[in-house]
């Protein structure tokens, strides 16, 4: 089981705290897109992704980043059994989505890239960006976990 | 060889002319020992780097990474050699220091959050994209003389 500092869990959910999920949800769905455009295989029925203004502008993409963002919050909440809260999602990806799992260490960079453009180094500084890293390899392991 | 559009170019070179290294240097090398501490191996004659308040506090910690980032100026004047470029470098980091590679692509990504964290909504999709296509080309190129 991962052990969590209290330095570690409260920089996480302090930054937690900060973020507005249909804000930066929606941000790194289109930098994932866009920055590792392989992605777009999965999203086919999201209408036009052909450029990156379309992909910064589509509403469904929008839309699908809050909720991927949004379902972070189970793992603030239950932080000490991250694998057990998403192995229904990590079935759900393996078998009916196919998603390869390099993915979402793609999507967790992009996660990180647009918190630290949201709130600069002095929020963002090197502890927070270890425990909120550490917070989100922990998430990415979860959702590989059930893969075969 | 890798290919850059003029856009790519004009992009690389837009963020690194406003990226002060005197400043990210040294934020750029406290963020790899921080988040990834095992890198702290390579470190031994820097004395304290054990916590993350003597990292932060650390002199050669601090002018290592200036000396780091610095060299990054090479890659962004010679885009279309990078490979030649870093061959030495390259060779250095094998032979001498004996730095496993995987360590680059580390570095790199610290590199691109501090320069998120300094060019804030800048660093937009298509310019983070720019951004990681060119240390990627970096990252290869410092591996080219592993063998």
């Amino acid at each position: 089981m991962v052990e969590w500092s209290d330095s570690e869990r409260s920089a996480i959910t302090s930054l937690w705290g900060k973020i507005n999920v249909a804000e930066i949800g929606p941000q790194a769905l289109v930098r994932l897109l866009v920055v590792y455009p392989w992605g777009q295989r999965y999203f086919g029925s999201f209408g036009d992704l052909s450029t990156c203004a379309a992909i910064m502008g589509n509403a469904k993409v929008a839309k699908h980043g809050q909720t991927v963002m949004g379902g972070l919050e189970n793992a603030v909440k239950n932080m000490d059994n991250i694998k057990n809260t998403y192995s229904k999602l990590s079935v759900m990806h393996s078998e009916k989505l196919h998603v390869d799992p390099d993915n979402f260490r793609n999507l967790a960079d992009c996660i990180s890239i647009c918190v630290a453009a949201k709130f600069g180094p002095q929020v963002f500084t090197p502890q927070v960006q270890e425990a909120w890293q550490k917070f989100l390899a922990v998430v990415v392991s979860a959702l590989m976990r059930q893969y075969h | 060889m890798v290919k850059w559009t003029d856009k790519e170019r004009s992009t690389v070179r837009t963020v690194w002319e406003s990226i002060d290294i005197d400043e990210l240097g040294p934020e750029v090398l406290r963020r790899v020992l921080i988040v990834y501490p095992w890198t702290e191996r390579y470190f031994g004659a820097f004395g304290d780097i054990f916590t993350t308040t003597a990292i932060l506090q650390n002199p050669k910690v601090a002018a290592h990474g200036i000396v780091v980032l610095r060299a990054l100026d090479q890659a962004v004047k010679n885009m279309d050699n990078i490979k030649d470029t870093y061959a030495a470098l390259s060779r250095l980091h094998f032979e001498k220091l004996e730095v496993d590679p995987d360590n680059f692509r580390l570095l790199a990504d610290c590199i691109t959050i501090s320069v998120a964290c300094k060019l804030r909504a800048e660093m937009n999709p298509q310019v983070q994209a720019t951004w990681q296509k060119f240390l990627q080309a970096v990252v290869d190129a410092m591996c080219a003389q592993y063998y």
